[in-house]
C-alpha cells in the first residue's frame, strides 16, 4: 500500500482520461435512460388509463415486473440473454456500436419507466375529481382538460416523487459498469487495478457522483419551489 | 418456441444449486443466501437506525452532523461504489481478509441503517407533538418518553416502511454478484457458465425467482398496511367518540 498522495492520482494523465470518459459515459447513460423512461412513464399512464381492461392489466404487469426484480438482473437479462435472440447482423452491428452502452440505456430506461409512471399515475390521483368535472363542464375536451388542467397539477403533486427517482436513476447507471460499460465506477475500478490507490481513485469517484447527486436534489428542490402555486400547500 | 422447454431442464437441472448455492460442499449460496443476508441487513441496521434516528433529532449538533452526512453521502453515492469502498477498507480496518459474505453484510447494514434512519425519523415526526407534552408532563423524563411513549407508536406505524425497505434490501443483495458474493445471481452466472448457449433462459429464470420472491412479499407488506390503516382509523374513531360527551357537556 503506497502512501496517500491524492495529487499523484489526479495529475496522473492516464487517469484524467479515464476520469473524463467516466463521468462522460455515466452521463449519457443517466440522461439516454431519463428521457426514455420519462417518455415512456408518460405513455405507460396513458395506457393505464384507458377503458380498457386488458391495456391497464398490461401496464400492472410491466409495473410489477420492474419494480420487483432487481435492476442488475434486468441489465444481465438484456446484456446477455435478449441480445442472444437478435438476429445475427444486428448483435455484430451492437458489438462494433458499443452495444453494452445501449442495453445499458434500454433497460435502465424500461426499468425506471415503470418507477415514473407510478409517480405520475400517484400525482394525478391526487388531484380532487372536481378538477376533472369543472374542465369538462368548461368545454374542454378529453385531451384538452387532461393537458391544461390535470396534468399540470399531477406534476406538480409528483414532483418529489420523480426527483428522488431521478437522483436513484443517476446512482443506478453505476450498475452497467457490470455489463462492461466504461463509466465512473468502471473507470475508477480499472484505474485502481492499474495503480493500487483504492483510496484515492475511490475518493475522487465518491466526490463526482455525491457532488451531482446532490446539485441534483437541490435543482429538483428549486423546480419543485417554483411549481408550487400560491395560495396551495 | 423452445424456450419453455429448456427451461425447466435448466431448472430440473440445477435447483438445488438456485436454492442452496454449493452448501453441502462449499459456501452456502442461491435464494437461501440472499435470503438470511437481507435478514441480517434489516434485523443488524434496524437497531443502528434508531439510534441515528433519535441523534438526528437530538439539539446537539455533534450527534445531528454525523448522521446528517451519512444520510446524505447514501443518498447521493452509488450502492456499488460503497461496496467497492467497504471491501478495500475493511480489510485495513481489521487486519485480516474478509469473506465477500461479510463485506457485502457490512456494507448492507451500514446502508439500511442511513434509509431506515430516515423512515424512523419520519415516523417519529409524523406523531402529534401532544404525545410528547403529555408524556412530559406526567413526568417522564425525555428519553422515558421517547422510549414508553413515542417510539412505540412511531414504529408500529412505520412497520410497512420499514418492510418495503426490506424487499429493497432483497434486490440490492444482487450487487455483492460485484465482489463474487455466493448469491441467487452469482448462481445464476455460474449456470450461465457451465451452459454457454443459454443465457436468456438462465437470466428470465433468475429474473422469474427474484420476482416470485419480492411480488409475494410485496402483497403480504400491502395487506399488513391495509390492516394498520384499519386499526389507524379505528383509533381515531373511537377517540373521537369518546370526546364527544367532553365537549357536548363543555358547550
Amino acid at each position: 500500500m503506497k502512501g496517500f498522495d491524492l495529487m499523484a492520482v489526479l495529475l496522473n494523465p492516464e487517469f484524467s482520461r479515464m476520469l473524463v470518459h467516466g463521468v462522460k459515459m455515466t452521463f449519457i447513460i443517466f440522461i439516454g435512460s431519463w428521457l426514455l423512461a420519462m417518455s415512456l412513464g408518460i405513455i405507460l399512464l396513458a395506457v393505464r388509463m384507458l377503458p380498457s381492461r386488458i391495456a391497464s392489466g398490461f401496464v400492472a404487469i410491466y409495473v410489477s415486473y420492474h419494480r420487483n426484480v432487481p435492476t442488475l438482473v434486468q441489465l444481465m437479462l438484456w446484456y446477455f440473454g435478449i441480445s442472444s435472440l437478435l438476429p445475427d447482423s444486428l448483435q455484430m452491428w451492437l458489438g462494433d456500436h458499443s452495444g453494452e452502452a445501449v442495453f445499458a440505456v434500454v433497460a435502465l430506461g424500461l426499468c425506471q419507466a415503470a418507477y415514473f409512471s407510478e409517480d405520475q399515475r400517484s400525482g394525478l390521483r391526487a388531484v380532487p375529481r372536481g378538477q376533472w368535472e369543472a374542465a369538462r363542464a368548461l368545454g374542454h375536451s378529453y385531451v384538452g382538460a387532461m393537458a391544461y388542467i390535470l396534468l399540470p397539477q399531477a406534476i406538480r403533486n409528483a414532483m418529489p416523487a420523480l426527483v428522488n427517482h431521478t437522483v436513484s436513476l443517476f446512482k443506478n447507471s453505476s450498475l452497467a459498469m457490470a455489463i462492461g460499460v466504461a463509466e465512473l465506477t468502471h473507470a475508477v475500478k480499472e484505474f485502481e487495478n492499474q495503480s493500487f490507490r483504492p483510496f484515492e481513485t475511490y475518493l475522487i469517484a465518491t466526490i463526482v457522483y455525491l457532488v451531482c447527486s446532490l446539485l441534483l436534489m437541490w435543482l429538483g428542490h428549486n423546480l419543485e419551489q417554483r411549481s408550487r402555486m400560491a395560495g396551495v400547500v | 418456441m423452445s424456450v419453455l422447454p429448456s427451461m425447466i431442464e435448466i431448472v430440473r437441472d440445477n435447483w438445488l444449486l438456485l436454492l442452496v448455492g454449493q452448501y453441502p460442499n462449499g459456501p452456502l449460496g442461491g435464494i437461501a443466501a440472499t435470503l438470511i443476508l437481507s435478514v441480517l441487513g434489516i434485523a443488524l441496521a434496524f437497531p443502528l437506525s434508531v439510534v441515528m434516528a433519535l441523534a438526528s433529532l437530538s439539539p446537539w449538533r455533534a450527534l445531528r452532523w454525523p448522521v446528517m452526512a451519512m444520510v446524505y453521502v447514501t443518498r447521493g453515492v452509488p450502492l456499488l461504489l460503497i461496496i467497492l469502498w467497504v471491501y478495500f477498507v475493511l480489510p485495513l480496518l481489521i487486519g485480516r481478509s474478509v469473506p465477500a459474505f461479510a463485506t457485502m453484510l457490512v456494507t448492507l447494514v451500514g446502508y439500511e441503517a442511513a434509509f431506515l434512519s430516515e423512515i424512523v425519523r419520519a415516523g417519529i415526526q409524523a406523531l402529534p407533538t401532544g404525545q410528547m407534552d403529555a408524556a412530559r408532563a406526567l413526568g417522564h423524563s425525555r428519553l422515558g418518553a421517547m422510549r414508553y411513549v413515542i417510539l412505540p407508536q412511531a414504529l408500529f406505524n412505520m412497520i410497512p416502511s420499514i418492510l418495503s425497505q426490506f424487499v429493497s434490501t432483497i434486490k440490492e443483495t444482487t450487487l455483492g454478484y460485484i465482489i463474487n458474493v455466493p448469491e441467487l445471481t452469482f448462481a445464476a452466472g455460474q449456470i450461465n457458465n457451465r451452459l454457454l448457449t443459454k443465457p436468456f433462459e438462465v437470466y428470465f429464470i433468475l429474473a422469474i425467482s427474484y420476482f416470485v420472491v419480492c411480488w409475494t412479499l410485496t402483497q403480504a407488506i400491502n395487506m399488513v398496511e391495509r390492516r394498520i390503516t384499519m386499526r389507524r382509523t379505528r383509533d381515531l374513531a373511537v377517540s373521537a367518540l369518546t370526546a364527544i360527551p367532553a365537549s357536548a357537556s363543555g358547550g
